[in-house]
């Protein structure tokens, strides 16, 4: 599995979710674990992807999800998992 | 499964506390394009570097892309440039033209820094490596991004102290070459004493003999972070303070062992090691003097600064080793007192004197760095503390390095300015009484003996 972690901080509005799953399913990624909080209006989001039949190049993916989150009004940022589970895991 | 919680701690030391990979240096041997023919070597260079180093820097940013970690320089280090053109060079004009060719293909290939315009001279000179060190002053100056190092001292052979006391010379007259930009060229030359052979760092990095054709040594930084998680430690007691230095190098060596084994793999390059040096840039946060200050110093300089340095670097190295098999180059805390806002805060404050640093350096992973000095301050001075330093290096088994910049025409009071990482900082004062006799008796200093270990 080609794992990748997106994260979405920014000001609450509607269809935040929604937009970022669509572009998501638009290039055949996988959602596997979504969390979310609102804490004073900021949205706070953490997904686990799985990019193993992503349909383009995980540098375009980060810089399409970088470019819907400058659209939306929030940071959208896209990481390959090894760097959460390299420093957190032994 | 990676919890939200991780994922923020991970990208708030990104972001908030400057963790970043600060180097990720190709070593190249060029070993192999050695010829007698001046023009020949530097096609022969030229050719390996780009070769070699090509799809480095587009690497690097891509590595920073997908895994959101900066990585602040892409640097090379070649074979000591003595040893490479012994067989060319006969003339400091041949050198030169080395010099220049190492210019042009760092150039070439994106990087910002080429390290190896080295010579290693710890028990005593040839007349290549001669040469070579007598071509520093127009090499410097005239190139852009080549660094320099001579490395005069070793606990296995002694101290050059012929090579040392060219070398004081040799720093005044690229301190004199660069006059215009507060003697600049000084900061692209180290001296050393045991210089490690897979450094990653500049200026005093270069491709040892040891090493293999090609190899990616990688420097990871974190002082900010260092810091941010001794807050919870305040008042706590040395274990606790100890274990949460350790645990923090820990996880920044691991990002750092991620990233060199991912720009392995997609160079086709092998890994070498992983550099885990906590090294300030003047950025605010980027600094080792405010980790000294968070364990509980009101100045660097103060009583206990060489102690919390020394629990420092003995933590971050130990956190290091358990997070990679491969730990090597210089690992431990830099104290380059220009690039540091803390430490230039406390040299300006007059809590930080050369004496304190020299001290700090007994205990520290490199030496006396960065260091503004009067411009008057004669050769024999500056050889004066290359001998020290060397002699700290060398009875205690350990790197020791000297970057002093003699700033032309600056003294006491002034305040120097390099730019950009290199910093600035106030003029620190030297100790005016002469050592000139004991520098030009000529010779070398014997091996301790301690290294007689066979």
């Amino acid at each position: 599995m080609n794992k990748a972690i997106i994260t979405v901080v920014g000001q609450d509005t509607i269809g935040i979710i929604g937009r970022v799953c669509t572009s998501l399913s638009r290039n055949s990624i996988n959602v596997l674990d979504i969390s979310q909080t609102i804490i004073d209006g900021f949205f706070n989001m953490m997904m686990i992807v799985d990019c193993s039949s992503c349909t383009e190049e995980f540098d375009d993916l980060v810089r399409e999800l970088d470019a819907l989150g400058e659209e939306i009004g929030v940071s959208i940022r896209c990481q390959r998992e090894e760097i959460f589970t390299r420093m957190h895991r032994i | 499964m990676i919890t939200p919680d991780e994922v923020q701690e991970t990208n708030a030391m990104i972001d908030r506390e400057r963790l970043d990979v600060r180097t990720i240096t190709m070593g190249i041997s060029l070993l192999d394009c050695a010829s007698h023919d001046v023009d020949m070597l530097c096609r022969n260079i030229h050719r390996k570097i780009v070769s070699v180093a090509k799809d480095l820097v587009p690497t690097g940013e891509s590595i920073t892309h997908q895994y959101g970690i900066p990585i602040v320089n892409k640097r090379i280090t070649v074979t000591p440039i003595s040893l490479v053109a012994a067989g060319a060079c006969h003339s400091v004009d041949d050198y030169v033209a080395v010099a220049k060719a190492l210019d042009m293909s760092a150039r070439e290939v994106g990087v910002n820094f080429i390290g190896g315009y080295s010579a290693l001279v710890s028990k005593s000179m040839t007349p290549a490596e001669r040469l070579l060190i007598k071509s520093l002053p127009r090499a410097l100056s005239q190139t852009e991004r080549v660094c320099a190092s001579v490395n005069v001292g070793s606990t296995k052979t002694g101290i050059d102290m012929d090579a040392v006391a060219l070398m004081g010379r040799v720093i005044r007259a690229v301190a004199q070459a660069t006059a215009d930009s507060d003697s600049s060229g000084c900061t692209k030359l180290v001296v050393f004493c045991n210089a490690p052979d897979d450094n990653p760092f500049m200026a005093g990095g270069f491709h040892g003999v040891t090493e293999g054709d090609a190899v990616i040594n990688v420097g990871v930084s974190g002082p900010g972070v260092v810091k941010t998680a001794l807050e919870t430690a305040r008042g706590l007691s040395f274990d606790q303070l100890c274990e949460t230095i350790k645990r923090t190098a820990f996880k920044i060596t691991r990002m750092g062992q991620l990233v060199a084994q991912e720009a392995s793999r997609r160079l086709e390059v092998p890994f070498g090691i992983i550099d885990l040096s906590l090294a300030p840039t003047p950025a605010v946060g980027d600094s080792v003097g405010e980790v000294l200050r968070e364990m509980g110093l009101e100045q660097v300089g103060a009583p206990g600064t060489t102690a919390a340095l020394a629990i420092l670097n003995d933590q971050v190295k130990k956190g290091g080793i358990m997070a990679s098999s491969y730990v090597g180059g210089l690992s431990g805390a830099f104290i380059p007192v220009s690039e540091d806002a803390t430490m230039i805060q406390a040299a300006t404050g007059g809590s930080l004197t050369l004496e304190k640093l020299e001290a700090m350096t007994c205990v520290c992973s490199v030496g006396l760095d960065m260091i503004p000095i009067p411009g008057d301050t004669s050769a024999e001075s500056i050889s004066g503390i290359i001998a020290d330093e060397a002699a700290i290096g060398m009875v205690n088994q350990k790197t020791t390095a000297v970057r002093l910049i003699p700033v032309i025409g600056k003294g006491v009071g002034d305040t120097a300015e390099f730019g950009g990482l290199m910093g600035g900082g106030p003029i620190l004062p030297v100790n005016e009484r002469s050592c000139a006799d004991f520098i030009n008796r000529g010779g070398r200093i014997p091996a301790p003996i301690h290294s007689f270990k066979n």
